[in-house]
């Protein structure tokens, strides 16, 4: 059978000089470059053109430097790509000019591939084959890809302004496209419309550091700044598993205070009824004695009076009677209403945490101001009571970082629409 | 699969059918373009020697598409606008044709299939239009006006004098993808599928120095 494919590897890159300024230029992808463009000169050659004639020319006034140079081979996801094209186009939002840099990378099997960078934020991108979705999220136009939506979020018209190297596609200087990015960090969708055409591109943001390694470039990326439109938020799975994490912890702390609730005995160890007037008897007294028993656990120490438009004040000492160790505390109790309502309340509890067992009696010594009538009240003292404040403040400690994460994460996406045609602060309202 | 041969009738070189409903080949040798008939070879032209082109694909290439494998006997090489295309004419092991198209290295393989409705004239369609068809929704996304520059090894009809006429391209929301072909007087309609290059699996691919 007779050999039918060509023999031996075909030759891709060959040298040429500049048909507009003589400089030395190099093709990389010949058989699919259309137009070569000079760095020096601005000319655009045919690169179909055994003479590569000059079809066009770029003002090429000011000279930008890839950050990559051309020539430069490196592997994205395992596979080996050259750069072989530069270009820079540029939106104009509300005056303003912004403008980022596209590498066009080259693999003789595998195709094109782009690299966007814009203030230091990367995206490596590809076209697609397929036509995404339009369909709406939040209220905002979207688009489906797969089943991955992304959001809307800029429009803008997009002019070539600086070509350097070879595209598969004719360049000419001012060629514009109407862009449309949608977002679904890290992934952005870009439609850029042009002669009819529409055509369809994911990019997934990419940290320079990565672009640094993948194409072995000295030092450092230059560092970014501002938040770019699909830059993963750092925050954006920590919030899902910080409430995770709260959701486990709350279960967590709820089946401690149900089963403190449970092991708590609350038992009721004393009640008695009393009767205080001012400047009547001795101003303190003390209890009868009572068993606490158990674990050392809490102690409350409740009043109930029948205060009516009046305050007392009680002070206290829990006193163990074999070691003669003293809790003291003081309570005030006041209660007042009028027709509009009522403040206070007639009954006052006090909690003591972590009374050892023993035998105990309260030393009381309640006060009034001058003038009251007379109180009537009942102390109740009961042992080992299952409190909920401690399962509040832990709960609301639980919260405090899953709501600071969800802060940050709101700043952050935030800033990023701040760039977008959502801006809340922008003066465009159309 | 019955494999015959033939020989030449310009160079008498020995002509060997990849694939046996081939209709028409060319000569490896004195690239006559030959059809056909029973058990001759008639010569209806020459193909002038392809332009320089750089796919990574070439006759003879091996590959597998939705887990059967296929090897490349033809090809048709395009020219329109902005560049050349190759559709390649793929023999499947189960005998069936098919084509995989490399247009500036992106690539997909389709089928001829019969339309499920009459195709539009090409005066009637539009970028952006929509058909309903094989479950899908096939949007019109380039109309473009080609003519062939080349043809090369065995292909399943006779293709070596056409003018320019229009492509239309279509793709779907899941990456299928059809083209309407208006260069026969009925509209031909291939359905298929965009493929990455690596999920091919290509063996006995072109080699490229330095890569």
């Amino acid at each position: 059978m007779p050999e039918r494919g060509p023999a031996g590897p075909v030759t891709l890159s060959r040298a040429l000089n500049c048909t507009g300024c003589g400089a030395g230029l190099e093709v990389r992808a010949a058989g699919h470059s259309l137009t070569i463009v000079c760095g020096h000169c601005g000319a655009v050659l045919d690169a179909k053109d055994p003479d590569f004639q000059i079809l066009s020319r770029f003002d090429s006034k000011t000279q930008i430097k890839p950050k990559i140079p051309l020539g430069t081979r490196g592997k994205l996801e395992g596979i080996a790509f050259e750069v072989i094209g530069f270009q820079v186009r540029t939106i104009t939002v509300e005056g303003v000019n912004y403008s980022w840099h596209e590498y066009l990378l080259f693999n003789p099997y595998q195709g094109f591939r782009y690299i966007t960078e814009y203030n230091g934020h990367w995206n490596r991108v590809r076209t697609v084959g397929a036509i995404p979705q339009e369909t709406t999220s939040g209220g905002k136009p979207a688009v489906k890809l797969g089943d991955r939506t992304f959001k809307h979020f800029q429009t803008a018209r997009a002019r070539t302004t600086y070509v350097l190297g070879e595209f598969p596609w004719h360049v000419r200087a001012g060629d514009t496209v109407d862009a449309r990015d949608y977002v679904a960090p890290p992934f952005i969708l870009s439609a850029e419309a042009g002669g009819g055409e529409v055509t369809w591109s994911l990019g997934e943001y990419t940290p320079g550091a990565e672009v640094w390694k993948a194409f072995k470039q000295k030092g450092g990326p230059p560092s970014a700044s501002g938040i770019f439109a699909n830059q993963p938020s750092p925050y954006a799975g920590r919030v899902g598993s910080m409430w995770k994490t709260w959701a486990a912890m709350m279960a967590g702390l709820l089946l401690v205070a149900i089963f403190f609730g449970v092991i708590s005995s609350d038992d009721k160890v004393f009640s008695k009824q009393y009767r205080f007037f001012r400047g009547q008897g001795e101003p303190s007294y003390v209890t009868d004695v009572f068993e606490l028993k158990g674990r050392t656990s809490d102690v409350v120490v409740e009043v109930r009076t029948d205060l009516n438009n009046a305050w007392a004040y009680f002070s206290y000492a829990l006193i163990n009677e074999e070691t003669g160790q003293a809790f003291d505390f003081g309570r005030e109790v006041s209660y007042y209403r009028d027709s509009e309502g009522s403040e206070g309340s007639q009954s006052d509890e006090a909690v003591i945490p972590s009374v050892p067992s023993g035998r105990y009696y309260l030393r009381v010594e309640p006060e009034m101001p001058e003038g009251s009538g007379v109180m009537e009240y009942t102390l109740i003292v009961r042992r080992d009571v299952p409190v909920s404040g401690f399962y509040w403040i832990a709960a609301a400690f639980l919260t405090l970082p899953p709501i600071f994460m969800l802060w940050r994460s709101m700043y952050f996406e935030g800033k990023r629409w701040q760039e977008s045609d959502y801006a809340t602060t922008s003066s465009d309202d159309d | 699969m019955s494999k015959r041969t033939a020989n030449c009738p310009n160079c008498g070189a020995a002509i060997e059918f990849l694939w046996s409903s081939a209709v028409q080949t060319t000569c490896p040798f004195c690239k006559t373009i030959l059809v056909r008939h029973d058990v001759d070879l008639e010569k209806v032209g020459v193909v002038g020697d392809l332009p320089p082109d750089c796919s990574p694909i070439q006759i003879g290439t091996e590959g597998i598409f939705q887990k059967k494998s296929f090897v490349v006997v033809g090809r048709i090489l395009y020219e329109y606008e902005r560049g050349n295309w190759n559709e390649w004419h793929l023999m499947f092991n189960d005998g069936a044709s098919g084509w995989l198209a490399d247009a500036q290295l992106d690539y997909a393989v389709s089928f001829l299939r019969k339309p499920p409705d009459p195709l539009p004239q090409s005066g009637n369609l539009d970028v952006g239009r929509t058909f309903q068809w094989f479950g899908g929704s096939y949007v019109v996304t380039t109309i473009t006006e080609a003519k062939y520059v080349g043809v090369e090894g065995e292909l399943p009809f006779q293709y070596w004098e056409k003018n320019v006429v229009p492509f239309a391209d279509l793709r779907t929301s899941d990456a299928r993808f059809a083209t309407i072909d208006y260069s026969e007087e009925t509209p031909l309609l291939f359905v298929g599928q965009s493929v990455e290059f690596p999920e091919l699996q290509l063996k006995n691919v072109r080699l490229f120095e330095n890569w």
